[in-house]
Order: structure tokens, then sequence, then C-alpha cells
């Protein structure tokens, strides 16, 4: 396992979170992902847990990408991760956004 | 002047040479039956040193007992042998090698037996004369590698030694016209002798000896993807395909390679493609084997015609079924034929898509890796401009029109699209700067490097980010950049030029999912139209039957 926390600078998310969200699964090649709110408004904090190691670059790259696609600040992510490619990693983030804004809308 | 002295010589050689090979063989059978006892005495009685072999055999129908009996034969008599035949994918391809019976090869593909063939050519136990594609190969049958002798795999004789065979014909009609008309030995195992054959697939005169193998010959279930398999960034990468560029471009013609992420667009066809309106404007008429994950569009009315290489193993009750849709014999059974199918793909299909290993900067796509031989089979028949072809279509047309401008006289252009997720598994880049494919040629002392698909053929880069429109580009730095754009967090796509790619995406060049459309978050399994196995068999109405080992209830 690696772990490693990050925190990403990210426009403040409009709507007020106050539930946590789940989205996909451990299972190999996938990932879960948890959506809590956070105290930070102008960033968002991300905890991975990786089964695989010596990825870290590609993972600052994907979640960097995500904080400045969308307006996350405000928000605390943990991913558990089972070796999920960047591709799925950034459906993920995307489908965890999505249905965080969707539940709130 | 003298009339030239046409007296010394013989111009019959070769039928006075088979006629003396068959009088050594005649004590071995009655008529043309052998005893399957007898084989082996018959294979050294009609091989002569030096012979140009073909055993046959595809990635599917192997002439598999001839070649394990091949193995058993003297090999201080039969050497020298040139083996010219589509695949070396059975050990004992392999094993007569290094027996040392064999001194060239002339192949298309040997996938399974890859590695063991990388080392035989390193230690240099064996010259590859080249790797063809199987469409090359066959040519090459009728003009300087015919076959000597050929073996071959059928279902069915009859004692005269008519042959059936069923689905799976594949290369057989190929082989022996090329050997049975210039002279050559042609031999057949079956599975079954019987009095009276359902149809006659190659007449019993062009077929010197049938002999009933002991065992069924064998047929890997190739193109059978499993859909429960299938990932949601496949199911994206389909939308895409389909939203940005079959819909764009009309695709009504074309062939789809064997992997997981073409076996998606064909379960979203019923679904996805139906909710944009596109039955019957697009996917209608294909040069593909019946893949099991096509069976919900045939279903749903999408699909007008199928013209196949070859079978798939449990697939022969629902393609005697649906005759409306594949090419069936008055018996009522498939007919496969991979040098027609070939023909098809390459002349008749407007578009080819298929997945790959690597692809570098140009746009050469390999699956070369090193320490591995696999060839290419057909991809770079099907994955290539056909540049004899004279017929228009509207996306023909197009792609011809974007990829060379304006010239004065209108040509179109084959689209030939690779659809890869940006990283394989093992987190392996399916973008790179160098194709393994250099390294392999130089270990292998190889005149081309195994390209599989050209950069100056291959038109779209598909992947999770987009599509590359490579027509688009005028300049090579443009093409450079494109492929970087698509190519995700891979190191070449993250070497991109940021505002070169915005530039290119402005431009239309790179399509991002949203460009076209498409919600991430739609891109759900649940858009498939079958999510097992067991859908498959029941959207058939219970006539595919699935082999074991994908069977899981």
């Amino acid at each position: 396992m690696e772990q490693f926390t990050l925190t990403l600078p990210s426009a403040a998310i409009p709507q007020n979170v106050t539930s946590a969200t789940l989205c996909g699964v451990v299972s190999s090649g996938n990932l879960e992902i948890l959506v809590e709110p956070a105290a930070t408004s102008d960033a968002c904090r991300i905890v991975v847990n990786t089964s695989a190691h010596g990825f870290r670059d590609i993972w600052e790259a994907v979640l960097k990408d995500f904080a400045r696609r969308h307006s996350v600040g405000g928000l605390s992510l943990s991913i558990n991760d089972a070796g999920a490619t960047p591709a799925v990693v950034s459906l993920r983030l995307d489908q965890a956004f999505e249905t965080c804004r969707g539940e709130l809308a | 002047m003298n009339a030239p002295d046409t007296s010394a010589k013989r111009w019959d050689n070769l039928a006075r040479n088979r006629a003396a090979r068959l009088a050594r063989a005649e004590r071995l059978a009655s008529g043309c039956i052998v005893p399957s006892e007898q084989i082996v005495q018959l294979l050294e009685a009609v091989i002569e040193p030096g012979d140009r072999v073909c055993i046959e055999g595809n990635n599917q129908k192997q002439a598999d007992f001839l070649a394990r009996s091949l193995i058993k034969t003297d090999p201080s008599r039969l050497r020298d042998l040139h083996l010219v035949q589509s695949v070396l994918a059975l050990p004992e391809h392999i094993d007569l090698i290094e027996r040392g019976q064999v001194s060239r090869i002339d192949f298309s593909f040997s996938g399974p037996q890859a590695a063991r063939l990388a080392r035989l050519v390193e230690s240099r136990k064996i010259t590859i004369g080249a790797i063809h594609t199987y469409l090359e190969l066959f040519a090459r049958y009728f003009v300087d590698l015919t076959p000597r002798v050929a073996l071959i795999a059928a279902q069915a004789a009859d004692r005269e030694g008519n042959l059936y065979t069923g689905p799976n014909t594949e290369d057989t009609p190929a082989i022996v016209e090329a050997t049975a008309f210039k002279g050559g030995i042609v031999i057949a195992q079956v599975n079954e002798i019987v009095d009276k054959l359902p149809r006659v697939d190659i007449p019993a005169d062009w077929v010197d000896f049938v002999v009933r193998a002991p065992t069924p010959h064998y047929i890997e279930p190739l193109f059978t993807r499993d859909p429960a398999q299938i990932t949601e960034i496949q199911v994206l990468m389909g939308m895409i395909a389909i939203k940005g560029l079959y819909a764009e471009y009309g695709i009504k013609r074309l062939n789809h390679g064997i992997g997981f992420d073409t076996a998606a667009i064909e379960l979203l066809l019923p679904t996805y493609a139906a909710d944009l309106g596109l039955k019957g404007k697009i996917c209608t008429h294909w040069a593909l084997n019946p893949h099991p994950t096509l069976i919900p569009a045939i279903e749903a009315g999408f699909v007008e015609s199928v013209h196949s290489f070859g079978s798939e193993v449990g697939m022969e009750r629902y393609t005697a079924a649906r005759s409306d849709i594949f090419f069936t014999g008055a018996d009522g059974s498939m007919r496969s034929n991979r040098a027609f199918c070939q023909a098809a793909g390459h002349y008749a299909c407007d578009l080819f898509i298929g997945s790959t290993l690597q692809i570098d900067l140009q746009g050469n796509s390999s699956t070369a890796t090193k320490g591995r031989i696999a060839g290419f089979g057909g991809a770079p028949n099907m994955g290539a401009d056909a540049r004899g072809r004279r017929h228009a279509s509207p996306a023909w047309l197009r792609a011809g029109r974007e990829g060379r401008g304006d010239i004065a006289m209108p040509r179109g252009q084959k689209l030939v699209v690779q659809i890869v997720e940006t990283f394989r598994e093992h987190m392996e880049p399916a973008f790179v700067e160098r194709l393994d494919a250099w390294d392999l040629a130089a270990t292998a002392n190889m005149e081309l490097p195994p390209v599989m698909i050209y950069g100056e053929d291959m038109t779209h880069i598909i992947t999770e980010e987009g599509i590359a429109n490579l027509l688009l580009c005028r300049t090579p730095q443009e093409r450079e950049q494109a492929i970087r754009g698509v190519a995700g967090y891979t190191p070449v796509g993250m070497a991109r030029d940021p505002r070169m790619v915005e530039n290119l995406r402005d431009r239309g060049i790179i399509r991002r999912p949203e460009d076209m459309g498409i919600r991430k978050s739609d891109a759900t399994r649940d858009l498939l139209a079958a999510r097992s196995v067991k859908d498959l068999v029941y959207a058939s109405g219970g006539l595919y039957d699935p082999p074991r080992q994908f069977r899981n209830w």
C-alpha cells in the first residue's frame, strides 16, 4: 500500500455540502471515492490509498486536472484504489463529483 | 534458321514427380482413405526433403492430427522443409523446427508460440522468409510460395474424398486451389467419414488422401468476448466511436477487430446508437466473424449482412437460423472463406477499427513486443487504405476530402481507426516515442520492423480522452500533437504542448467527449445490450451455444 495526501487549490463548490457520497467499488482495476464536506472552501483535500506503487506523479497530474476542471473547493476526497488506470480514476472522479452535485440539486 | 530443339526439355516434371509420390503411397491407402495408423508412413512417402509444406491452421481451425503426425516422422528423411502457412500456433509447429526438420518459414501469425519462435530465430535455428498478412501469403501461394504438400482439415469426407468444411471453411479453398492445380499433394484430416456429405466444399479430385483423425480437429473460440468483462471506459470509448465517428461519417460497411473495445461498440448498437436514431444509417454490412456480441444488434434489426473469415464455436445454430444475414450453403450451415473475406474487408468496407499495443508519434501502430514474434494475421489488410479501390461512398469520399484537401482529382480514403485506453493493463502505456518493433527487428534480423498499421494509413485514434482526427492534420507537428493530445497521462501525453492541443481542439482535430455531447457519467455498463454471456444466449433465443469456458451458470 502507498498512501499520500494532496491539498489542491480549487474554486469553492457553489452548493453547501453536508452529507457524504460514495462512488465506485474496490475491486481489481477499480477504486472507490468517498466525498465529504471539509472546512477549507478554497481547496480540495485528497487522501489516496493505492495498491500500486510508484505512480505518484501520474496521480498528482490526474488529481490536479480534476481540481482544475471542477469547482471542488470545500470537499474532502478519500480514494481507495485497487490498481485502476488513470482513465478509470478520472471517470470515477467525474462521477463522484456529478453524484455529489446531483444529490444537492 | 534452325528450329529450337525442344526434345531434351521436359515440361511435366511436376506431374511425374507427383506420380512418383503417389506410387510410393499406393500401398498405404485404400482409394483415397488412409487409416490413421498409417499416417506417419504416408507423410514419409509423399513428402520429400526441401519441400514447401503447408500445415493448415488459422487462429481457429487446426490440422492438429497431421501436425502431431509430422513430428513423428524420421528427421533424416523429412528435412529442410519450408513451411508456408498462415499460423505457427500449435506447439507441434515449433517442435518440428526444434527437431531440425524445417529450414525456413513464411507465415502470418504465431500468437501463442511467439516467444518460442523468437528464441529460435535469435539462436539462428530458423530463417524467417517474411511475416505476411493472410491475403499476402495466399497471394504468394500462387506466385512463388506454392505448397508442394498441403495438410488440411475438414469436418467430414465421403469415400470419394469430397470434403465438407462446414462453417469453418476458412483458409482451405485458397490452400487447396494453389496446391492441387500446381502438381502438389493434398492430405485432409477429417473428423468423420460419411456416405453423403451435407454439401461439398472441396471437390474430391482436388484431394489426394483423407485420414480420419482419432480426435476432432481443434477449434479455438477466439472471437467470444464475455460482456461481463467490458469496462465503463470501453463503454465510453464505444460511445465516442458511435457518435463521433460512425454517425459523423455514416459508416455502413465495416470490419471490427476482436478486442473488448469493439465488442463494447457492438453491444451499444441496439441501445445507445438506436437512441441516437442511427438504426439503418450505420453498421448495416460487415466483414466479420460471427461475434456473439453482435447477436443483440442483429436481433434488433441493425444488421443486413455479415460475411465471415471463419466461424465461431457455439454460433453454428444461430448463423444457420439467420441465413438472411450470414452466408450459408444449401445445407443451411454457414460458409466462411478467409481469402474472400479479407478481400471484402480491404476493398468493400469503409472503416476498420481495432485495438493495438503501441502507437508512436507518427501514428504507426504495432502489436510487436520484445522477445515475441507474433505476426499480424489480417489486420494490415483491414487497416490500410485500398489504393486500388474505384467505387465511391459518402464515408470514403468525406475521408478523402479531409485527408487530401483540395486536389484536382477526387479520391476517397478508407477510415482506419485504432481504439485504445491510454494505459493497458499493468500500466503499460499504449503511446510510445519508439515502437518495440524496432528492437524486435534488430534482434530477429528482420528487414522491416513489424508494423501492423502504418501512420500514413491511420486516420483516427480513439481513447478515453476523445478522438484525434489525423486526416485533418496538415503538418507532422500537428499530427504529433494530435496524438499526444489524446494520449492521456502517459509520458507521451504529458509531454504535449497544451496550447497547440487546445488549438487543435478548436479546429475539431481533437474532439473531447463533451465536444460531442457525450456525458461521461452516462458511460455505465447499463448501456450494454447484454451484460453477460447468458444475456447473449437469451438474446439469441437459445440458438447460441457458448463454449464451456464461457458458461458460469
